[in-house]
């Protein structure tokens, strides 16, 4: 028994080293936000402070978080409202008239290089006069929403019950209507989790957006970057800018748990 | 019942929207990136693209900065693969028992894996900060000596590494432990009959099982380490020296810092056929393993 005892202690202790492993960066960085540049350049291990609101204060103040805020959640849900307006309706059709075929394409979309699909884009919204509108980023960061929601979808379509559609067909229904009234009502967990995922998607955007962003659409991850070409890096504004963009994420992260798991493994469990 | 022509061809009209989308956003692009992959032109409005053939790929193939830079791809690609794959297997057995606070270890792991790769680039930044961060501070408590880290020519590779296991090595540990909670008992029980240890459960009967899920973690992330950006642009845009400049850096910083568009996207198509092949290799290894089941 002493045994086994001393196995579980050691292994309890094993999981929490690792998991501590894997928050420390975040607890660093929160850490780093509440204190002064002379108490994060004095190089010492200060754990005990008195937290200073000061970075917070700048990174609105001097840098116009707010708006680079708002410019992120303009595009994070356009991006995943038009998608899922486009996809829901395509997965549904993949998924129930088996045109599997096309989802390949899908496949592809994940293996490009999004580069290679930056270079004709730049060249076209910039003949377009596009750059620098939220129109070009939320068509960029679709690139990535779309194709997971779709993918995500057609596995949940596939799984839902038929009885219950071929019912509403007797009883007079179109299918337009089935897909309306039966099957997205059904489908709720699936659309909130490709949602979620590809809200997140979008804003964490960071290649797309430093190219089709400008002065006016400067998304969070871009004001971010810029921080670091001032001479000397304001490390304590540069960490509290870190913690709000990763704030609402983590936030998702938290409250949605299960949701957010069963999206990043679906592609992987289906194989 | 007669439909009216919407729903008669409604399979094609739902997916049309989408389709669309495709092929103009994705597809067109595509096949653009190829054909400007032949011509030499840097975007100005006075001189037209030129077509020069095949002679952007004769010169990538000369050049020096891409062979370095398919070196540094392969170097980071094979190494965190590795680890990730290793490591996020070890994690998911280590995980893979009923106990308190499961739920809260699970969702811990999905924190590195959801944030801001932008911001947490940020953050290892100062932890790396040879100075004042806490990289140092580790090593100097343990009696070793401060380390460059980001900054030097060749920890800048393994620095980057360790940024990448630390973000995705969750993922596959969330895949495989979804895998494991799919295994049958009945080997397992058999095996205890036959009186068989912990390790040779593990080799005979979790290992075999599990092949196939593994497979697929490892394809998903060999796509993404691949083409892994974020990170490495945000902290030191493939310096210093170029030493960590991998092919999609390479390819970006050809492209809209030159406007060697022509050069860029020669480069870019490489790079695409590089990533289908590998992932054509596992997939075909993949069919191998399920064959041989």
């Amino acid at each position: 028994m002493s045994r086994k005892h001393t196995v579980n202690v050691l292994w309890g202790l094993l999981t929490a080293a690792i998991l501590l492993v894997f928050v420390f960066p975040f607890l660093w960085m929160l850490l780093a936000s509440f204190k002064t540049q002379a108490q994060i350049m004095s190089g010492e291990l200060t754990l005990i402070f008195t937290p200073t609101g000061q970075n917070y204060a700048s990174v609105f103040q001097q840098y116009d978080f707010l708006r680079y805020i708002a410019n992120s959640m303009i595009v994070a849900v356009n991006s995943t409202l038009l998608s899922l307006i486009i996809g829901l309706p395509a997965a549904y059709s993949i998924a129930k008239f088996r045109m599997h075929k096309l989802s390949v394409i899908i496949l592809i979309a994940r293996i490009v290089p999004g580069i290679s699909f930056l270079v004709p884009w730049y060249i076209i919204f910039s003949q377009l006069r596009l750059v620098d509108t939220y129109a070009a980023l939320v068509l960029s960061h679709m690139l990535v929403g779309l194709p997971f929601i779709v993918w995500i979808m057609i596995a949940f379509f596939e799984s839902l019950p038929h009885e219950v559609e071929e019912a509403g067909l007797m009883d007079g229904c179109t299918p337009h209507h089935v897909f309306c009234q039966v099957a997205l009502p059904m489908s709720v967990p699936g659309i909130v989790t490709s949602s979620l995922l590809s809200f997140i998607f979008s804003w964490n955007n960071f290649m797309f957006s430093i190219i089709l962003a400008g002065d006016k659409t400067k998304t969070l991850p871009i004001a971010v970057f810029n921080f670091m070409s001032y001479a000397e890096i304001n490390w304590g504004g540069l960490m509290a800018a870190a913690c709000i963009i990763t704030l609402p994420v983590l936030a998702i992260a938290l409250v949605a748990q299960r949701y957010v798991i069963s999206g990043l493994s679906a592609g992987a469990v289906k194989g | 019942m007669q439909y009216s022509w919407f729903n008669r061809n409604l399979r094609w009209i739902y997916v049309l929207p989408a389709l669309l989308f495709v092929l103009l956003m994705m597809v067109v692009p595509v096949l653009y990136t190829v054909r400007l992959s032949l011509f030499e032109w840097s975007m100005s409005a006075v001189s037209p693209p030129v077509f020069v053939g095949f002679a952007n790929y004769a010169a990538l193939f000369r050049d020096q900065r891409f062979w370095d830079a398919t070196v540094n791809t392969f170097y980071f690609t094979i190494v965190a693969l590795a680890i990730e794959v290793a490591l996020g297997l070890a994690v998911a057995l280590l995980l893979n028992r009923k106990f308190k606070g499961k739920n809260i270890a699970k969702t811990v792991m999905l924190l590195p894996m959801v944030a801001t790769p932008v911001a947490m680039g940020m953050v290892w930044m100062l932890m790396y900060e040879p100075s004042i961060g806490a990289a140092n501070m580790l090593l100097k408590a343990l009696g070793l000596k401060p380390q460059l880290f980001l900054a030097s020519m060749t920890q800048v590779i393994p620095s980057l590494i360790l940024v990448d296991v630390w973000q995705w090595t969750p993922m596959v540990s969330l895949i495989l432990l979804a895998g494991l909670s799919t295994l049958p008992a009945d080997p397992y029980e058999s095996a205890d009959v036959d009186g068989a240890n912990a390790w040779q459960k593990f080799i005979h009967i979790t290992l075999p099982l599990l092949m196939p899920t593994i497979v697929i973690a490892t394809m998903l992330r060999l796509i993404d380490v691949l083409k892994t950006y974020d990170i490495i642009y945000a902290t030191t845009q493939g310096g210093p020296n170029l030493k960590s400049e991998t092919l999609n850096i390479y390819g970006y910083v050809l492209g809209f810092q030159y406007f060697k568009f022509g050069y860029a996207s020669a480069l870019l198509v490489v790079f695409f056929l590089i990533v289908l092949a590998l992932t054509l290799l596992l997939i075909l290894f993949r069919n191998r393993t399920r064959d041989a089941l």
